[in-house]
């Protein structure tokens, strides 16, 4: 029962601040309630006993990938708000693309368990890096093998991208 | 839950914060004493005897100061900004373990607060969410020099959190484990320290880096920045910002320790057991914590900075290439060893 108050809390805090991420117009203050976005979704992630997954999610996105979104927005000097112009057409694609994301999330998603019911099995040690370890491995080495080669191409492709023109830094 | 387990565990992380912030405030006199020794001079010796009540008259003084914002600065993120840096600069201790388990009213108490199993990776999150407090606070000061600062600092720390990470997965490696007890454990014998000297320079140059000091304080360096990221800060928040960078200093000089100089383990400690043996293992592990923090301060009055050019250069084309070359070579090691060949 309290596994389900703190998961009903979690995941109202967790809807919260992702709207606020929407709902805030400066630019950092987006990427700052994203990042705490991150924190709660790891929150749910430990309530499953999923600590890799947690801690995983914790470095990559709140951790490195927010890092470089707060970077590259401090550079840009978004400091005053500048409200972009948007033609009428360009909000009403927006509109039906966005419609569309959620309708199909929705479709995706309304047989998945509802909120507070997986923590019941919050003794599982399926999340736990000896079994995900094995797991990826073993039943699932091919994929994560290609997926590493994906990601060394992609490494490649973007310092090549970067070295185009050649520079002398002594 | 236990009751008992709860108030233990409360017990420990009162104690924790108190010694982390305790050990910090002493660093300081401890950094200006060393300073002073090294460069011929007496250093603070006017509050208390050998000026040993200066951190205390620092610690009022920074609250008494004037708590100054700027008018064109974010105010929000400019007060969370100190506080993000102390927060995460304190919440790694949490996983450190400080010693054998003592026996106390009929009870194990383990000293650590969290035995989490994946401790290396929880260090290494806290580590990646550390440059947050420095980069919000030096962009809401709205002022060049604390975004120079902000922007050298976060990404120094991205530059060399990689090759910290790839050398600590040699430790991983090696005791097969990614809990900081299982590590330290591991060690009984044979301090990591003989097999992985290249891991442990590495990182320990990467810690450097990562905590922002000489001879990588670039991003506070004075006579480019002015005061680098927290040029605009006053009173306790300025405190907070340098009390985050004592406090982290000790924090990973812990880490130092447990990775390589097997924690709390000391040679000859099958001869003592219980109590005595705890206390034995804590004061060992305090001494080895203190060396490490001797060794940076007098790198930091030894050694000048860096050029950036130079600290990238260092980061990516040596350290980063070495660090793997050494992960390849102690994984063919462990895979010959277990007769894979």
């Amino acid at each position: 029962m309290s596994l389900q108050i703190i998961s009903i809390i979690l995941g109202s805090l967790t809807l919260a601040s992702a709207l606020m991420v929407v709902l805030s117009k400066h630019p950092v203050r987006s990427v700052i309630y994203l990042v705490v976005t991150f924190f709660f979704i790891t929150s749910m992630y430990i309530m499953m006993n999923a600590q890799f997954l947690a801690i995983v999610n914790m470095i990559v996105y709140a951790g490195a990938i927010m890092v470089l979104f707060l970077f590259v927005l401090m550079l840009l000097n978004l400091n005053k708000e500048v409200e972009p112009m948007t033609t009428r057409g360009a909000q009403l694609a927006a509109f039906i693309a966005g419609g569309s994301l959620f309708l199909v999330l929705i479709t995706a998603l309304k047989d998945t368990l509802i909120l507070g019911q997986s923590y019941r099995d919050n003794d599982s040690q399926i999340g736990l890096v000896k079994e995900l370890g094995n797991l990826l491995f073993s039943k699932y080495i091919v994929a994560f093998e290609l997926t590493s080669i994906l990601f060394i191409a992609a490494m490649v492709g973007a310092i090549l991208l970067a070295k185009r023109e050649k520079q002398i830094i002594e | 839950m236990d009751t008992a387990l709860l108030i233990e565990k409360s017990i420990l992380v009162v104690l924790l914060f108190l010694v982390s912030l305790g050990a910090a405030a002493y660093m300081t006199y401890f950094e200006r004493k060393l300073a002073a020794w090294i460069q011929d001079r007496v250093g603070p010796d006017r509050a208390g005897p050998f000026g040993i009540l200066q951190p205390i008259a620092d610690g009022v003084k920074m609250f008494l100061k004037e708590d100054f914002i700027p008018a064109k600065a974010d105010k929000w993120l400019f007060i969370i900004g100190p506080g993000l840096a102390m927060f995460t600069a304190l919440i790694t201790s949490a996983v450190v373990p400080w010693g054998p388990k003592l026996h106390l009213f009929g009870r194990d108490i383990a000293l650590q607060v969290a035995d989490i199993n994946i401790g290396i990776l929880y260090v290494f999150g806290v580590i990646s969410i550390g440059v947050y407090g420095i980069m919000i606070g030096g962009w809401a000061s709205n002022n060049k020099y604390s975004l120079y600062g902000a922007i050298r600092a976060s990404s120094q720390m991205i530059s060399y959190e990689l090759a910290m990470g790839v050398s600590a997965i040699t430790i991983v490696l090696l005791s097969g484990s990614l809990s900081l007890n299982a590590i330290v454990e591991s060690q009984k014998d044979v301090w990591n320290i003989c097999y992985q000297p290249v891991a442990f320079l590495i990182f320990f140059i990467c810690a450097l880096a990562e905590l922002n000091r000489a001879p990588f304080d670039l991003p506070e360096c004075e006579s480019e920045l002015v005061g680098g990221y927290h040029t605009e800060y006053s009173s306790m928040k300025l405190g907070l910002y340098l009390f985050a960078e004592y406090t982290s200093m000790f924090v990973s000089s812990a880490i130092m320790a447990i990775l390589f100089f097997g924690g709390y383990n000391f040679p000859g400690m099958s001869h003592f057991s219980g109590n005595t043996l705890a206390i034995l293992g804590i004061a060992a592990f305090a001494t080895k914590i203190f060396i490490f923090i001797f060794v940076i301060m007098w790198i930091r009055w030894t050694i000048p900075r860096f050029r950036f050019d130079q600290l990238m250069h260092l980061g990516w084309k040596s350290l980063l290439p070495l660090s793997l070359v050494n992960l390849l070579v102690t994984g063919l090691v462990i895979a010959f060893k277990n007769g894979w060949f």
